[in-house]
């Protein structure tokens, strides 16, 4: 087992009320079969407890899932929250159901990458593993 | 990006509670690097004031919602508390879910709390690869509390009991007679029972097994002056933390009090000597397994030597090399 190797850390989360976590899990499977350490906290989170969370745990990856349309609200949350820790090295990403000129927006807040619902699993790995290589080592 | 700040200058804002240090010198000794080794070195040195608490039990037993509900009664007392909560690691990917934060996100907000989840990283006995360091980083950091809870664990792994001052053992009803309960192995380290879900009917018959095997090893007590408790909780209704609490507390007194204490940090120290020299060996196995080494493991799979005694000749390899 590699363990000289610093393992890619991801956090993923639900935040507000949404009840819909099935996709989250199997995305929380994926990452985990390529590897990585996958910390799941849960429905109904608040930003705070998502970020406080992030920062305790040092994860290169924050995961955010969202079908609820909220996302405009708790992205803005999320991304501040974040600042104010000292923590924009963290790479947020987001997942779900969202319109299209939405994500282009939240591209410009600071989201790195927004994976909808129809994006197949070895894209998501793929893509963890290059911000995480983007961003460097810290 | 950013820099990479070196691990030496973490170290000091550990030592000020700083939360995002602690975090990141967290993940490099769970990686292990060669450069966070120095940091260790005098983090080890500034630490030992926490009172570490080794929670263990089988999977599902609840471990992670009684820490959450203990954390806060920590904090109801004062003192500022860190948790290390371990999960598995995949054996075939290396890879993990860990999900233990689900049952603490409650705890979210109050900065005396801090929470790590750690994967175990394939290594046995119920912690993970840089648990020991973990401590070492939340102790120094002022915590005065560190609980560590085990991976759910079979009935032999005992490693946590080398780790911590007070070890607390969770069963749950259901799941055993009164003849796994007198077997040798996890029950036999604890210095307080714990029976978890005790709202459930069948909780009785397993604090009675539970009694009934401590009566039979009274004369083995580990430490004067300590009566292992057995604890009834039920984290749904809230019952017995602030009783579990309070034993913690009293066992800390009992070892100061008897010289125990002493005794602890003794065999915490030789085991974690005994482990580091175990991972030196492991590294520089690794690290020449195709070189130097390689003439050594040929002889042992044609059979010319035995492990034993190549393993003597591999010491004295390591040995000569720095």
């Amino acid at each position: 087992m590699n363990h000289d190797k610093q393992m890619i850390r991801v956090l993923i989360a639900k935040v507000g009320l949404d009840g819909h976590d099935r996709g989250v899990k199997i995305v929380a499977r994926c990452l985990r079969d390529a590897g990585m350490d996958v910390i799941y906290t849960g429905l109904h989170r608040s930003p705070e407890e998502v970020v406080t969370a992030a920062v305790q745990e040092d994860v290169d990856v924050l995961g955010v899932s969202l079908l609820s349309g909220a996302h405009m609200t708790i992205f803005p949350a999320l991304l501040k929250l974040l600042r104010e820790r000292k923590a924009e090295d963290i790479i947020v990403l987001g997942g779900g159901v969202m319109p299209d000129e939405d994500v282009v927006k939240l591209k410009e807040m600071g989201v790195k990458e927004v994976l909808l619902q129809d994006t197949p699993p070895e894209q998501i790995v793929t893509t963890v593993r290059r911000l995480v290589a983007e961003r460097g080592p810290r | 990006m950013a820099a990479v700040v070196p691990s030496l200058e973490l170290v000091d804002r550990v030592c000020a509670g700083e939360i995002n240090a602690i975090a990141r010198l967290l993940t490099r000794a769970e990686a292990g690097s060669a450069e966070c080794r120095p940091a260790l070195d005098e983090i080890y040195r500034r630490a030992g004031r926490a009172h570490v608490v080794g929670i263990t039990g089988v999977p599902g037993s609840g471990k992670s919602t009684l820490v959450a509900r203990l954390a806060r009664e920590i904090r109801a007392s004062g003192r500022k508390v860190a948790i290390v909560a371990i999960d598995p690691s995949s054996p075939f990917t290396g890879g993990s879910i860990l999900g233990d934060r689900i049952r603490m996100n409650d705890l979210a907000g109050d900065p005396g709390i801090f929470v790590r989840s750690m994967a175990t990283r394939g290594a046995l006995g119920g912690l993970a690869r840089g648990t020991l360091e973990a401590v070492d980083i939340l102790d120094a950091a002022g915590f005065d509390m560190v609980i560590v809870e085990t991976v759910g664990v079979g009935q032999d792994e005992v490693d946590i009991v080398r780790a911590s001052h007070t070890t607390v053992v969770m069963s749950a009803p259901g799941l055993g007679d009164d003849i796994q309960a007198i077997k040798a192995g996890v029950l036999e380290i604890a210095d307080i029972h714990v029976v978890s879900k005790c709202d459930r009917p069948d909780a009785n018959k397993t604090l009675i097994d539970l009694k009934a095997m401590l009566i039979m090893g009274l004369a083995l007590a580990r430490v004067p002056g300590w009566k292992v408790p057995v604890l009834a909780t039920s984290s749904a209704r809230g019952e017995g933390v602030a009783e579990l609490f309070d034993a913690i507390v009293r066992h800390r007194a009992a070892l100061e009090a008897e010289g125990g204490i002493d005794m602890r940090r003794r065999m915490i120290a030789e085991r974690r000597l005994l482990k580091a020299a175990e991972g030196i060996i492991a590294d520089r196995f690794e690290q020449h397994r195709g070189g130097r080494i390689a003439d050594l493991l040929g002889n042992v799979m044609g059979r010319q030597t035995s492990p034993y005694a190549a393993a003597v000749e591999l010491l004295n390899e390591i040995g000569m090399e720095d």
